[in-house]
Parts: C-alpha cells; sequence; structure tokens
C-alpha cells in the first residue's frame, strides 16, 4: 500500500462525508418545500449555499490528498 | 425564433466541447520538454501529466504540437531577479525543453519542477537560492485578459449611465443591472448593514466580477487569452483571501477585538485556551475562503479533462460522442460553479465584515 493508495482512500473518505452532509440538506430541503410551497425560492437558495459549503470542506480533503500524492 | 435561440446555443456548446478533444489531440503525440515523463514521440499517454499540464501555470502557451513532434507556442517573457546577474528580462523559447540560458535553467524533476534555477558553468543546478521569478506566465496573461474585458465593459456601462441619467437600462446595463442590485441589496446590506454597506461595496464588486470573469474564462479552452485557469492558481486565490482578511481586520471595531481576545461570558480560567481558538478562527476562515475556490474551480477542470482523456486512453473514436455528452452535462455544472463560487466568496467576504463590525450589546 503506497502513499497514494492512502491518499486516494482518503479522498474518497471525504467524498462519502460530503455526500451524506449534502444528501441531509437535500431531503430537510424538499420536506420544507412540501411543508410550505411559497417559499420555495429561499430554501432552494439556501440549500445550494449550504451545499457550496459542505463541498468546500470535502475539496479541503481533496487538495489534502492531491498534496500528498 | 426561439426555437433557432436555443438550437444556436446548443450548438455553440457543442462547438466549445468538441475543441477541447481537438487541442487535446494534437497533444497525444508530443516531444515531452525539459525532462519531464519518458513519453516517447507519439506512443505514450499519460492523461495523469497532460491533465496536470493544463491545470497549472507554466512560461509558455502551448497551442498546439505539428505532426513532427514540433511544439507551437507562445513563448511569454521571462523575468527574474537574480542577486548576482540582477534583472534579467528574456523570452522563455530560450529556456524551452530543458535549454539552458544565461546560466538559467528550468528545473526538470523533483519537487521544484517547474521553477527557474540558476546552473553553474559545470551544470549543477542551485536549489537553494532561485532567482525571484516575475515572469508573466500563463495565468497572469488570463488575468490581465479579464481585467481588460472587466474595465472595458463597466467603464461603458458606467459612461452610458453618465449620458443618460436614470431611465430604463438597455444593452449591457440591463444585463448587469441587476447582478449589481443583487450583490448590494442581497449580499451587502443584509450582512454588513444598512448603514455601513456602501464602503465596502467597491471591493465586493469587483471580487464578485473578479471571481466571475476568471471562472467563466477558464471554461473557454480556445484562443489564447482564455482557457488560463487564472482562479483555479492557488496565488491568485490567497491573494484574494488576503485582501478580504485585510479588510475585515482593518474595520474591526473595538467589540470585534473584545470578542477575540476577552471573549465575553467564558470564565477566566478558560480564556488563553479562548484566545488561541479565536485567533486561529481569524485565520482560518480566509484560508478555507482560499481553498473552496481554488479546489471548486481546479477540480471542475480536472474532471473535464479527464472525460476527455478517456477518448484518447480507449484511443478509439467511437468514445467520442459518450465522452462529449459527459464533457458538455460537466461543463454546465463548471458553469453553475463559476457563478456559485463568485457569489460565496462574495456572500462569506461580506459576512465576515459585516462581524468586524458587532452591534454592541450592553
Amino acid at each position: 500500500m503506497t502513499g497514494a493508495t492512502f491518499a486516494a482512500i482518503g479522498a474518497g473518505l471525504a467524498v462519502i462525508g460530503a455526500g451524506l452532509g449534502i444528501g441531509r440538506i437535500g431531503g430537510s430541503a424538499m420536506e420544507a418545500i412540501a411543508r410550505q410551497p411559497e417559499a420555495t425560492n429561499k430554501i432552494q437558495l439556501a440549500m445550494i449555499i449550504a451545499a457550496a459549503l459542505i463541498e468546500g470542506a470535502a475539496l479541503f480533503a481533496i487538495v489534502v490528498a492531491m498534496i500528498t500524492k | 425564433m426561439k426555437k433557432i435561440k436555443w438550437y444556436g446555443i446548443f450548438l455553440l456548446i457543442a462547438l466549445i466541447a468538441s475543441v477541447k478533444p481537438l487541442t487535446g489531440q494534437e497533444e497525444n503525440s508530443p516531444a515531452k520538454k525539459e525532462g519531464g515523463t519518458a513519453a516517447s514521440k507519439g506512443e505514450e499517454f499519460i492523461p495523469g501529466d497532460f491533465i496536470i499540464e493544463h491545470v497549472s501555470d507554466s512560461h509558455e502557451w502551448h497551442l498546439f504540437t505539428k505532426k513532427d513532434g514540433e511544439q507551437v507556442a507562445i513563448y511569454l517573457p521571462v523575468i527574474l531577479y537574480s542577486k548576482e546577474k540582477g534583472l534579467l528580462f528574456f523570452s522563455s523559447k530560450k529556456l524551452a525543453e530543458g535549454k539552458i540560458f544565461k546560466g538559467f535553467k528550468v528545473i526538470g524533476e523533483g519537487d521544484l519542477k517547474g521553477k527557474i534555477a540558476t546552473v553553474a558553468d559545470d551544470g549543477t543546478v542551485n536549489e537553494k537560492n532561485l532567482p525571484l521569478d516575475f515572469s508573466i506566465t500563463k495565468a497572469i496573461v488570463g488575468m490581465l485578459a479579464a481585467v481588460i474585458i472587466g474595465l472595458v465593459v463597466f467603464i461603458s456601462m458606467a459612461r452610458s449611465y453618465k449620458k443618460t441619467g436614470i431611465s430604463a437600462p438597455k444593452g449591457m446595463q440591463g444585463l448587469l443591472e441587476p447582478v449589481i442590485l443583487f450583490v448590494r441589496d442581497d449580499i451587502a446590506a443584509e450582512n454588513i448593514g444598512r448603514h455601513k454597506y456602501e464602503k465596502y461595496m467597491p471591493y465586493l464588486l469587483t471580487v464578485f466580477f473578479f471571481i466571475l470573469i476568471n471562472n467563466l474564462m477558464g471554461l473557454i479552452p480556445f484562443p489564447p487569452p482564455f482557457g488560463a485557469s487564472v482562479t483555479g492558481n492557488v496565488n491568485v486565490t490567497f491573494v484574494l483571501a488576503l485582501c478580504t482578511f485585510l479588510i475585515v481586520q482593518f474595520s474591526g471595531n473595538r467589540a470585534y477585538w473584545k470578542h477575540v481576545f476577552a471573549t465575553p461570558g467564558v470564565p477566566f480560567w478558560l480564556l488563553p485556551i479562548m484566545i488561541i481558538v479565536e485567533i486561529i478562527g481569524l485565520f482560518s476562515k480566509p484560508f478555507a475562503l482560499m481553498i473552496r475556490l481554488f479546489a471548486n474551480i481546479t477540480a471542475g477542470h480536472i474532471i473535464v479533462l479527464s472525460l476527455v482523456c478517456l477518448i484518447f486512453i480507449f484511443k478509439s473514436i467511437a468514445v467520442a460522442p459518450v465522452s462529449m455528452v459527459f464533457v458538455i452535462f460537466m461543463d454546465c455544472i463548471e458553469l453553475l460553479v463559476a457563478f456559485l463560487q463568485a457569489y460565496i466568496f462574495t456572500l462569506l467576504s461580506s459576512l465576515f465584515i459585516g462581524m468586524a463590525m458587532p452591534e454592541e450589546h450592553h
């Protein structure tokens, strides 16, 4: 198992975390939209922002994986 | 009419997406420069090196490779300052493919690969004291092009406002005015406060449009001033995050510094740890801004390049339609990411600025 393998595994784990997080956001957003369809635009906006921030955190891990190769 | 418009947009996206494999095809048989990889002429295609070469900065702008392996590139100027030789200014053609010029050479292997170093007469490369490198590289040319585009668009917009005064906007104003109002109302006024936001509007607007224009230009592969990934360069995003950091610190009021050094409501024995944590938080927020923008844009470029490389890995033209569909799809996502990242950078900057001026609660 070389360093590159560990880096790849680490990147994969980071993506699992991001996937779970964004999945939860999407789920809550859907529920909120179902409860109150008039607020769809606001909820969508907040969902996209939160998703981008979580993706930022996941990309941290990917960058570290790329650096350590 | 509407149908033709949609077909036109689709055709444009397909054209742009198809240029990517073309500009890659000639590179399939590159004579790799300066001892990069051991690729023999025309046989090996190493996707990793191809992708890294395309997303990173370089001293020349590689256009294509002719059939006999000769590289056609725009050789950008190299500006070096070394203590012995002073300021030097020459074209990077003199350093292409490992040549040595006036005692300078591009390092071929190792950690410092790609940097210019001094070479002693007997051929040993001095990797300790590198000369200061102020060269105009690919990313700088792309950035200057984006700056020129931004200046032309916005100055002409300002002029037309001056001429016509307050009236219904037309042309470019109609496109950009809602965006500017969006930045003003939903980003700045909301986060910084209705009374204090005007001072920061120039910075927030500049950051927003700078990041947006550079992101969009990074998506277009061809011709030359486009296709340089500026915001995918960590140095550029570092400077943007540094600007935000400086503006936030310089606009901190007393309540802000009190929060950092003497967080209210914390028992005194916890204070030393809280100060360390708060100071780390001070630096980690702009750091996150820098990494977020850099990683999002670079990851997007890498994904698109990988999908294009699929064609060359499988070495069959039948993969091309599948790959192109994926590339178009990823390009649309990248378009969304371009706008979103500009918005998020500006939003977080204004949030930090707003947090630097908290209202006193006593």
